[in-house]
């Protein structure tokens, strides 16, 4: 016998009996009785049996608890997943449930609050780009690259990307994962050894009429910014490609936008923005373009703002919606559907709170401990610190091939010790040695810095 | 009946709130650098973003969030979105720095609790639908139906066919993101008609099939919330020609303990989390899309799997016929813990019980529509499952009015409308599915409100053409939005003809 659920209000057996009586139906099992006996489940599924609120928050709480977070150990972690702080208001603005549990705005009269705020969003983004448009999310910075590289080969008609040689892994296998089922082959852009900057006469070399777009990340993946980025625009425009740029959307509270800098595309991870980082999901995508010729080929639900028929009130609603799936099906500029609302929700409250002083300040707070720690660390003497001779922002690269040590060793050590080392580089870019990718944000502060400087100090001497 | 009105706030963009110098944020004293790069890089264009303090922020977003819908408030019978109420207590889960504040490249014995979550949540997932092992790294269903069909383009590619199996099956009656999917994976959509039941017509697929498919995209029950009885017979003659078969679980709530897509013959499946598994919908997202494949089809998936290996638990890299990664890091871990939450709160029996009360649901509410003047029940009187289609054509002809239209005059009596013009094959199509977490009471209401607004639409068609009122605008001119000359995207941009 069944028992009534709290999540079924129509779960008590005389509710269910009254309405299958109601509607002529002998037995709720009459309901499946054109579901084929041999495919029918025969047997219950072999799942733990039901539990309580209270032992189910216990149980999910124990097994969380066994995670030590960042916030119980210094990190260095980062590499397109960032620890920030995000404002109480944030979390409180993004779990209103008329938010949290509404879905996608289809019926714009009564979804006017998410609409407009996710409006204000893309406003946002497209200014901290410098782009004429923004969309209202994709999922993530990788799956970004992917529907960039193929809008690029759409508008163009062309079948090359290229790409500079040092992007993370994930994002590169991602884009690789978008390319191949469209026919466009990937170009690896060589950077010089020394300093990080893209070799232009490679690009010369490799680019062609059938050059689709040129991608840039700025600052890089290892966190060194590219000294000059402009001319890597002029020459993708030259032979008729496109320019895409990904940036870290904090960065751009200081630096130049992708707009200045000649982007006819930009991308970059929304998480930065008033989104925790949670295990790496979920992420925001950010994606922004100019011209009225790259936003009809835009992937991605996009808003706008309109007026009520009777001209009354302004009004927002989804817009452009012949490039979508449910329109458009298989001639869509993108199968994306459910997307990251939410996240650009936060990343709108997020921005609103923080303002173009306080977007300015923290990133120069961040350019500031990322150089104090590049200086207390590069004072250990045997390490390579930064081991691209460059600007950076938030991220560097640490060498220890000089101190004759693994990064996996160091890392291993640190842990020991209660801190978190940066990302082990030895698998990603053998190339570069023992050396592991350091992230410094707001979060770090002098007394942090000063820890690592001395463990690692400790670490190298134990040796 | 309820009476109903939506807030209406005259909330300005919150860009014209802004006022120089105020702040809505505080920062931990500055380590101050000299900054010393090319002007090149540095901004030039001031930032115009808002400045206002945290009070006008929070107002501002309060006050949208009053003039917009959620589950939370009422009925949201979007057919094939099941609109199910997220328990509370899942929000509560993901509400701590044990999973806010973990990086995805942490140590692995620093993440053992979120990895043996992730783990069990897969197993669950895999005996649900009853296929061999799961991927958790999609983050919505349509990246999954997209991650599927990268599978299909692998398993074809390593049996040396890809070259010559380059189309991909949908029916007419899929979701959207079917062809979408199947078009980014880089196979042509081939449509097939569906029969006068509803159903996938089996010998218009037959005639579809060749040497040249790739596989079908299916979902059972299908758009209609029909159950395709003839699945077995489905699955034989797409496997016979060497094709896969592919299950889009948006329709997987029905299914829950009934029947397991594996048994049907699907060897490819995917689960909409923020559907089935009570996550919230987010305004348009974060969801999450897992696949699950048979034991054939494993090595294939993507980049990295959850492993148990004793009683550690870590990621596998070491996956050399992966078809790679699909986006970033491992998935959306804080939509799949509250879903691991759910699973063990419901336990076998009480997702059972979902599948049961939804449909029950579904077949109460369409035989009390089907009986108002002016909708029809298409495709004869089977019994549904999770959701049902009504046609208003016969409304359409008689008063003029509309499926749209009737569904705005919906939204007046505190209802969201169901999904309108879809299937593509009902005529004034309106598809609906209550799910199981709605009261008899409420979808009497319903009935009752859908009556009324069809003997209006008799009475006095014009007020229904004229709806709504009741919420925060009255009808959004959706004209000027499909045209970038007549729309405005950013609070800086300026349409052309403005």
């Amino acid at each position: 016998m069944s028992e009534a659920r709290s999540y079924i209000p129509n779960s008590p057996p005389t509710i269910k009996d009254q309405m299958l009586a109601d509607i002529g139906i002998g037995d709720l099992e009459d309901l499946f009785a054109d579901i084929p006996e041999s495919i029918r489940t025969n047997s219950t599924l072999h799942l733990p049996p039901s539990r309580s609120e209270s032992e189910v928050r216990l149980q999910v709480e124990d097994l969380l608890s066994r995670n030590i977070s960042t916030r119980e150990m210094t990190s260095f972690l980062g590499g397109s997943v960032w620890p920030h702080y995000v404002p109480a208001a944030v979390d409180e603005i993004v779990s209103r449930s008329e938010f949290l549990t509404s879905y996608t705005p289809y019926q714009p009269e009564i979804s006017q609050g998410m609409l407009q705020a996710l409006f204000e969003y893309q406003s946002m983004i497209a200014e901290l780009m410098g782009m004429e448009f923004a969309n209202s999310s994709l999922y993530d910075w990788a799956t970004a690259l992917g529907e960039a590289a193929r809008m690029c080969s759409r508008v163009t008609g062309r079948n090359e990307f290229l790409v500079p040689h040092y992007i993370q892994p994930d994002r590169l296998r991602t884009l690789q994962t978008f390319c191949e089922p469209a026919g466009i082959r990937i170009v690896e852009l060589r950077q010089d050894n020394r300093t990080g900057t893209i070799l232009q006469g490679d690009l010369h070399e490799k680019i062609t009429s059938k050059t689709a777009g040129v991608y840039l990340e700025m600052p890089s993946y290892l966190g060194f910014l590219e000294s000059r980025p402009k001319q890597i625009g002029e020459i993708a425009h030259e032979k008729g490609s496109l320019f895409v740029i990904g940036a870290e959307p904090i960065s751009l509270g200081l630096f130049a936008s992708p707009g200045e800098l000649g982007a006819d595309i930009a991308i970059g991870e929304g998480q930065p923005l008033g989104n925790h980082m949670n295990f790496g999901g979920p992420l925001l995508g950010l994606f922004a373009c100019s011209g009225e010729r790259l936003l009809r080929q835009m992937p991605g639900r996009l808003i706008g703002m309109t007026a009520t028929k009777d001209g009354t009130s302004k009004a927002f609603t989804m817009a452009l919606q012949t490039r979508e799936q449910h329109i458009r099906r298989e001639k869509a500029t993108s199968n994306i559907c459910t997307n990251e609302a939410l996240c650009a929700l936060a990343a709108a409250a997020y921005l609103s709170l923080m303002g173009p002083v306080g977007l300015e300040r923290l990133a120069k707070t961040i350019f500031g401990n990322s150089t104090y720690a590049i200086s207390r660390l590069s004072e250990l003497g045997s390490l390579k610190v930064p081991l691209f001779d460059a600007q950076h922002f938030e991220e560097f690269v640490v060498g220890f091939d000089g101190a004759g040590l693994e990064a996996s060793q160091v890392n291993a050590k640190l842990l020991q010790r209660g801190i978190q080392g940066g990302i082990n580089l030895r698998d990603q870019f053998p190339e570069l040695g023992e050396s592991a990718l350091y992230c410094v944000t707001e979060l770090q502060s002098r007394k942090d810095i000063d820890r690592l400087a001395h463990t690692m100090r400790a670490v190298l001497e134990e040796r | 009946m309820m009476t109903f009105r939506q807030a209406h706030w005259d909330e300005p963009l919150i860009i014209e709130r802004s006022s120089r110098g105020r702040v809505g944020f505080s920062l931990a004293r500055m380590e101050s650098a000299s900054l010393d790069v090319p002007t090149e890089l540095v901004r030039k264009t001031p930032l115009r973003l808002p400045e206002l303090s945290e009070t006008e922020v929070v107002r501002h977003y309060i006050r949208l969030s009053q003039m917009n819908y959620g589950v939370d408030l009422g009925l949201y019978p979007l057919g094939s979105c099941t609109m199910k109420y997220n328990p509370k207590l899942l929000d509560k889960l993901v509400s701590t720095p044990k999973i806010q504040d973990l990086h995805p490249m942490q140590e692995a014995g620093t993440v053992q609790g979120i990895l043996m979550i992730l783990y069990e949540l897969s197993e669950w997932l895999a005996e649900i639908v009853g296929l061999s092992k799961v991927s958790l790294q999609p983050a919505a269903g349509a990246h999954g139906e997209f991650t599927g069909a990268m599978i299909m383009r692998a398993f074809h590619k390593r049996n040396g066919e890809l070259n010559r199996r380059d189309e991909l099956i949908v029916p007419d009656s899929a979701h959207g993101t079917n062809p979408a999917s199947a078009a980014m994976a880089g196979f042509k959509v081939v449509q097939v008609p569906s029969n006068r039941e509803g159903c996938v017509d089996i010998q218009a697929l037959r005639s579809s099939l060749s040497a040249r498919t790739a596989g079908l995209m299916l979902t059972n029950p299908n758009t209609l919330g029909i159950f395709e009885s003839d699945i077995l017979r489905i699955a034989q003659l797409v496997h016979e020609v060497g094709g896969l078969l592919y299950y889009d679980g948006a329709n997987l709530n029905a299914m829950l303990g009934k029947a397991k897509p594996g048994l049907m013959g699907f060897d490819i499946v995917h689960i909409n989390i923020h559907k089935t598994f009570a996550t919230p919908h987010g305004g348009g997202g974060p969801g999450a899309g897992p696949i699950a494949v048979t034991k054939e089809l494993e090595r294939f998936l993507p980049v990295p799997t959850v492993e148990r290996m004793g009683d550690r638990y870590q990621l596998d890299f070491d996956r050399p016929d992966s078809i790679g990664k699909m986006r970033s890091f491992w998935g959306n871990a804080a939509v799949l813990v509250r879903a691991y939450g759910y699973i063990l709160m419901m336990g076998a029996e009480g997702l059972e019980e979902v599948a049961n009360v939804s449909v029950l649901n579904a077949n109460y509410l369409a035989r009390k529509l089907a009986q108002i003047s002016g909708l029809e029940l298409p495709f004869g009187g089977k019994t549904r499952k999770h959701e049902f289609v009504l046609s208003a054509s016969k409304l359409a002809r008689e008063t003029g009015v509309s499926a749209a239209q009737l569904s705005k005059r919906l939204l007046d009596f505190g209802i969201h409308a169901p999904t309108v013009y879809f299937p593509l094959i009902v005529d004034e199509a309106m598809m609906i599915e209550p799910t199981e977490t709605v009261s008899r009471e409420e979808l009497d209401e319903a009935a009752v409100a859908f009556s009324k607004t069809c003997a209006e639409a008799y009475t006095n068609p014009e007020a229904v053409r004229n709806a709504p009122s009741n919420t925060s605008v009255t009808r959004v001119d959706e004209a000027r939005a499909s045209h970038p000359k007549t729309m405005q995207f950013t609070w800086n941009h300026r349409p052309r003809s403005a």
